[in-house]
């Protein structure tokens, strides 16, 4: 790689990929999470968290081996961040500790307040009658419960993630829905190549799985309800696929330009090509019905990163196992890669992760890259009825093969459609 | 990319707030001695600033989108609406399409009557997991997830207004706003884009916001009294209001060849991040306010929350930081809008520089908890 370019066909500052980490309910770390990943092996499991009386869907992939207190969102995904960002931190050598040499990126789940402390709060004071808000402002008032203030707001996880590691500057609290993740290796991107920083961290963390969270996805009838056996649910791309299986986890990533990394000696484990976007104004919770925002925020990743469809060894999907993702998906790149994308292999970690919303883009971006280095595409696992809708080359078991170019495809509600292109070298 | 820089200009802007709506009513509100609604009861004892009565018609034409959204959203999408029609673009499909959005937003409304019976029949429920998770699966709206969703205002603009270029959303309270603007800003000026809508929405009318700030110590209590003087008193603290601003950002080349009026220009957005103890804030200010290059203002927007440490801090730094120019403390005519202070603070100054002849004016965006921003705009050479 000593020989690579520094600038991109553009001429921009060229953005390498020095240090990743990653937490998902398959595990903690690189290599746990790419044996379990490449084995084919579930993180799906019965929810042990709360009680799931009552429930259409009582099944997620939890990260349970790390704990919060309170156990809250906000927290958990503070824990996964930190988790996820010592290892990146760590893997790229930079800065020192608690002193990283650039911004930060962070992709967060929206906070509210959840139902213990809500309930916490509705008791305190003992009133009896009808609990309204004005006795949890009561509550509130009693002084008794400011220290879950900070779980209350926005930018309490970034601002405890840019204490910890030290980063530069205000840091962005970013969400784009289930492509959070992604954005934020995309506003990261953008920096370095603005050449304000020449190294930022980025995170996408969730640790959203709470009854309430739960319940919301289940009302819009996108979670699978095949609740036996749980590591059976998540089947992209399959015929009898019924809706997606919540997940949490996080990665982090640290970007940084080229020619910097080179200079101080880091070892460049791979790049960030191109991101592409694409904003679809056409329903709150589903696609265009002819794909073009899809198949635009696919276009616009290839082409910001020089590369051609030809170049693209592997998808790494959206994949969700919502019936309507997979097929806009499939249909999205079979648009923009022709017949070709019959051969294409294609590959939804979320099989046996589940989608893990806010932090997905940022733990598939971690995939791409495992998937660079070793020459190995993990599978969809479940894959069992082919979908004849979808006629691509799903993998279905661990495939061995040179990977060079991945792009990994982060589609979320809203409209949200980002697309990023991760190469071993540069175009 | 690092080299050449292009201006950035402001070419359109959308307010609506307790004064009204639109431009003239807010310069209007800035000679008023108080905002123009305040309701000490309805929140009691949390005053706060509601917003004026909207013709959400005139905006969101479909009843049927009005319908899917709740009050934030409604708020956001209006002012994105008028900020297109001052830049002219309202009409223009391909300009929209191609805009990307950048919006700083918290979450939604609560449905507080459901959140209200499920903690009472908690009380006695016997198996209360099971009472919770039965009473959410029954009494909540299916739809009402996508009015609490932060990034869902930014799809309701691309879903009313055609606004599809891409969207990303901020969070983090007053900082959200202030680094909308600046990575806004930054990507016009490294050419990454030519144009951006930026702003945001908030709904202080709602009492679970109030909870959350309650729980902080940082909200105002009582009769409404101007910030700088409650602050003063050391009895400061927050007064919400309900507040929208939406700005259309573009590279002055790129408004100049659509013929577009440029209102003002805006230069690189300064923000930090200071670990609050006494004198942080001002020394923030003071490093902010260099790096964002302000001259010699002839008046000054400053987004104080009212929190008295901070506030009394911020408002010393500006008399002795812009002396002599007027201080206009944004939360005296619209309430605390927290995400919102940066992108309607910036509007205001447009606002000062495009119809009252104002050649520079400096725009100070202090959290109340956390953030400190400094905005420079000025007047079209």
């Amino acid at each position: 790689m000593t020989n690579s370019p520094l600038r991109d066909s553009k001429g921009r500052p060229l953005v390498a990929v020095t240090g990743f980490g990653i937490v998902t309910s398959l595990g903690q770390g690189q290599d746990d999470n790419w044996t379990a990943l490449t084995a084919g092996r579930s993180g799906i499991h019965t929810i042990a968290r709360f009680p799931t009386e009552g429930l259409r869907t009582r099944i997620a992939g939890t990260v349970d081996f790390l704990d919060a207190e309170p156990l809250v969102a906000p927290a958990l995904s503070q824990r996964f961040a930190e988790s996820a960002a010592d290892e990146a931190v760590a893997q790229a050598c930079i800065g020192t500790k608690g002193d990283f040499p650039g911004a930060l990126f962070i992709a967060v789940p929206p906070i509210e307040m959840e139902w213990p402390q809500r309930r916490a709060m509705a008791e305190a004071l003992g009133e009896k009658g009808p609990v309204t808000y004005a006795v949890l402002q009561r509550a509130a008032a009693s002084r008794r419960f400011d220290a879950l203030h900070p779980y209350m707001i926005f930018g309490t996880v970034a601002d405890r993630i840019a204490d910890r590691f030290g980063t530069k500057g205000s840091p962005i609290s970013l969400s784009t829905a289930c492509s959070s993740g992604a954005t934020a290796i995309q506003l990261g991107v953008e920096a370095i190549r603005r050449g304000e920083m020449s190294a930022a961290l980025c995170i996408g963390t969730d640790g959203s799985v709470n009854p309430e969270s739960l319940i919301r996805f289940s009302l819009l009838s996108a979670l699978s309800t095949q609740n036996d056996p749980p590591e059976g649910a998540s089947k992209p791309f399959s015929k009898n696929r019924d809706g997606f299986v919540m997940g949490e986890g996080a990665a982090a990533l640290i970007l940084e330009d080229a020619e910097a990394a080179r200079a101080r000696g880091a070892k460049i484990l791979g790049y960030v090509l191109g991101c592409g976007e694409k904003g679809d104004g056409f329903h709150r919770t589903r696609s265009s019905p002819d794909g073009a925002p899809i198949i635009a925020a696919i276009q616009a990743a290839l082409d910001d990163a020089g590369t051609s469809p030809a170049e693209i060894d592997t998808v790494n999907a959206h994949g969700t196992s919502t019936p309507e993702n997979d097929k806009m998906e499939a249909m999205g790149c079979m648009a923009v890669f022709g017949e070709r994308m019959g051969a294409i292999p294609i590959s939804s970690n979320k099989s046996m992760i589940g989608h893990t919303l806010t932090a997905a883009g940022a733990i598939e971006a971690v995939v791409s890259l495992l998937t660079i280095r070793h020459g190995r595409i993990p599978p969809t696992i479940n894959y069992a009825v082919p979908d004849p809708a979808i006629p691509l080359d799903i993998v279905a078991t661990t495939r061995d093969m040179p990977v060079n170019r991945v792009l990994s495809n982060s589609f979320g509600f809203g409209g949200q459609n980002t697309c990023l292109v991760f190469g071993g070298e540069p175009t | 990319m690092s080299g050449h820089r292009r201006d950035v200009v402001v070419t359109g802007i959308g307010l609506v707030s307790c004064a009204g709506e639109g431009i003239a009513a807010h310069l209007d509100a800035l000679n008023a001695d108080a905002p123009a609604r305040i309701d000490t009861t309805s929140f009691a004892p949390y005053p706060v600033h509601p917003v004026a009565p909207l013709v959400l018609d005139g905006q969101i034409p479909k009843k049927s989108d009005q319908r899917q959204m709740e009050p934030w959203q409604r708020l956001g999408v209006y002012a994105a609406g008028l900020a297109l029609e001052s830049a002219g673009v309202k009409d223009d499909a391909a300009f929209k399409s191609a805009l990307h959005l950048v919006v700083a937003a918290g979450g939604g409304e609560r449905d507080t009557a459901v959140d209200g019976a499920i903690l009472t029949g908690l009380r006695d429920a016997p198996d209360p997991g099971a009472y919770l998770n039965e009473h959410l699966l029954n009494d909540l709206r299916p739809t009402l997830f996508l009015a609490q969703l932060s990034n869902l205002l930014a799809g309701n603009i691309a879903i009313v207004h055609g606004v599809t270029g891409a969207s990303r959303t901020f969070m983090g309270e007053e900082a959200a706003g202030t680094d909308a603007l600046r990575i806004a800003q930054a990507r016009i000026a490294a050419s990454q884009l030519d144009a951006m809508l930026v702003g945001g929405s908030y709904s202080a009318e709602r009492p679970d916001v109030m909870v959350v700030h309650e729980m902080g110590g940082y909200l105002a209590k009582g009769e409404y009294r101007p910030i700088a003087e409650r602050a003063r008193a050391g009895e400061g603290g927050m007064i919400l209001g309900s507040v929208a601003a939406f700005l259309v950002l573009e590279a002055a080349d790129h408004a100049a060849a659509r013929g577009a009026r440029a209102l003002a220009q805006i230069f690189p957005v300064a923000s930090d991040r200071t670990r609050r103890e006494p004198g942080s804030v001002a020394l923030s200010l003071d490093r902010i306010w260099r790096e964002a290059g302000i001259a010699t203002p002839d008046a000054v927007i400053s987004g104080a929350s009212g929190v008295a440490a901070a506030t009394t801090e911020e408002l010393d730094a500006l008399s002795r930081l812009a002396p002599g120019a007027p201080v206009t403390t944004l939360g005296d005519v619209t309430g605390h809008g927290l995400e919102v202070t940066a992108p309607f603070g910036a509007a205001l100054a447009v606002a000062l520089i495009a119809e009252r002849g104002a050649r520079e004016v400096a725009v100070t965006t202090v959290g109340h908890h956390r953030g400190e921003g400094a905005l420079r705009l000025t007047a079209i050479p």
